[in-house]
């Protein structure tokens, strides 16, 4: 990043205290809604977790994939949970399918905190993994439940047990936390939120639908400086959008951007920016290209 | 495609024989996690019998297809009986249960670990609390029960809720002093809702009164079987004639 600069620090840093706050204010408001009952006439602000919840006693939100396991064990949920899957497929239909990884859920600042040691203490050492793993174990969640008859990734899943350590205490969730934390930070980088995690994989398709997009409007004025490469989660979609070549749609690939922001934030010449459009010649030439190699 | 013709496709294409490679791979990956995972999963899937479910459970294996692990039910309680899994507790991580010893369920009218439920993991069919079963209570100690030694500790009996309905004391002479009686108490099946109070109350160091799943508490008769005073009552006609004449075996040597 240039040392000199005209843009003021809010604009440098805003997506990812927002996003920090955002994060934050999760578990908070889950935690607090036992002692807003007397604001809140008698039913909590926000009950559940993230798997399931239910605000003010009227609106249900469930984990799609959960409920879609559930489903798939062969149990016909009830009205609550169907409706509540619907409810967040929408949200994020609408809000950009992945904005839950780096918005909401409660494994990023893990992952985020992984990747920033790497790059802080210059492990290069990276394990390779193909893009098309998070699909594969998606796959195989939704298969699991058909053969076995339970929800079997819901034992494993480190997103729910996260958000139901940081509500319950964690206990032994802390050995799986900590798994995932040092698989990112020696083993691969962004491994789990960019290769792995079958819940990204699903929001990602969702996001594929989203009016709601990063592009790189701005791309003429791009300088090559690479301080988006350096901060981007899922650095093989810049190419694309950042390059005018064959006609490439300025907008980031819908299906993995996380939305996070953070190239908004750090670009000295503001390429980047959100856009809400359900312009159907956009999403049509971002369809993500699978045959792009992992640029790590 | 061939591999003396390079192009600039060369690094986003892939050859078939490549892909089927890779495809197969990742099959075989994912396939190996699977089975790893449903082999630890179903290990665990088999709660231990000291945690109970809260009131309207399905049978367990139609619980962890079902059960969202949102813990909705465990926010609902108004007593903080249930309790959230956590990945080292006895039954699947992020269930409900509850310890009858530590905490039993109250028994609540409205059923109010129900009443959100989003999964219907907890049957909203359930509108009794008396007709939930989340488990049998069985006096399991006989040996150190005071009642059976002929005491009158009888808090099993007092606490129950279901008091005279789910717990009776049944009386029998205590032949060590063959003056007292004893005050048996026995559990009903058809009452016992499992709540646990009885297993709380037990004034011993060790409950001798558990409340344990129904699979461990009770037995079970073959399908195929009759009880022939039942059937006489319920067609009113005898299972086998009642001069039946069946050969008499005596011990050897005593003749017939």
């Amino acid at each position: 990043m240039s040392a000199v600069t005209s843009r003021s620090n809010w604009k440098k840093w805003r997506f990812l205290l927002l996003r920090r706050f955002c994060q934050l204010m999760v578990p908070i408001l889950f935690l607090a809604s036992p002692y807003l009952v007397q604001w809140t006439g008698d039913t909590l602000l926000i009950n559940g977790n993230l798997s399931s919840s239910l605000t003010l006693g009227i609106l249900p939100m469930s984990d799609p994939l959960a409920v879609l396991q559930g489903l798939l064990a062969g149990h016909p949920m009830v009205a609550r949970g169907l409706i509540g899957a619907g409810v967040v497929i929408l949200l994020y239909g609408l809000l950009g399918g992945r904005s839950f990884c780096s918005w909401v859920c409660p494994i990023n600042p893990i992952t985020d905190l992984a990747a920033w040691l790497r790059k802080k203490l210059g492990i290069r050492n990276s394990h390779k993994l193909s893009r098309s793993s998070r699909y594969w174990i998606l796959a195989m969640v939704l298969v699991l439940p058909l053969v076995t008859g339970m929800m079997v990734w819901e034992l494993f899943n480190p997103v729910s047990q996260m958000i139901r350590g940081l509500l319950f205490g964690m206990g032994a969730g802390w050995y799986l936390i900590a798994a995932v934390f040092l698989f990112d930070f020696l083993i691969s980088t962004r491994g789990w939120c960019g290769h792995l995690c079958p819940l990204g994989a699903f929001y990602g398709l969702v996001g594929r639908i989203s009016p709601l997009q990063v592009s790189a409007t701005e791309r003429k004025h791009c300088n090559d400086c690479m301080d988006c490469y350096a901060i981007c989660p899922e650095p093989h979609i810049l190419p694309a959008a950042l390059k005018e070549k064959k006609g490439d749609s300025p907008v980031l690939n819908k299906r993995d951007c996380t939305r996070c922001g953070r190239c908004i934030d750090v670009c000295e010449k503001n390429v980047f920016s959100f856009q809400a459009s359900f312009n159907h010649q956009i999403i049509a030439s971002t369809r993500s290209d699978n045959r792009v190699m992992d640029s790590e | 495609m061939s591999k003396n013709k390079p192009s600039q496709h060369d690094s986003r294409t892939v050859s078939r024989r490549r892909f089927i490679a890779g495809t197969a791979q990742a099959a075989c990956a994912v396939s190996l996690l699977g089975l790893g995972l449903s082999w630890v999963g179903s290990k665990s899937s088999s709660p231990e019998a000291q945690a109970l479910r809260p009131p309207g459970a399905l049978p367990e294996d139609e619980f962890l297809a079902s059960c969202l692990r949102c813990s909705i039910c465990v926010r609902d309680c108004p007593y903080d009986v249930l309790k959230l899994a956590q990945p080292e507790d006895p039954v699947a991580s992020g269930t409900p249960y509850f310890e009858a010893r530590e905490n039993p369920c109250l028994m609540c009218e409205d059923i109010p670990c129900i009443t959100n439920c989003p999964s219907g993991s907890l049957s909203p069919e359930l509108t009794d609390i008396n007709d939930a079963r989340m488990g049998l209570a069985v006096l399991i100690d006989r040996e150190n029960c005071l009642n059976l030694q002929g005491l009158r500790c009888d808090v099993c009996y007092r606490v129950c809720p279901r008091i005279d309905e789910a717990i009776t004391l049944q009386l029998s002479r205590n032949t060590r002093t063959n003056v007292h009686a004893i005050f048996e108490p026995v559990v009903h099946s058809d009452a016992c809702t499992g709540c646990g109070k009885c297993e709380q109350a037990c004034v011993l160091d060790e409950a001798a009164i558990k409340v344990v799943p129904h699979k461990l508490a009770q037995g079970e008769l073959g399908s195929h079987y009759r009880l022939g005073w039942k059937e006489e009552e319920r067609t009113g006609t005898q299972l086998v004639p009642r001069n039946l004449k069946l050969p008499a075996h005596r011990p050897a040597g005593e003749g017939s």
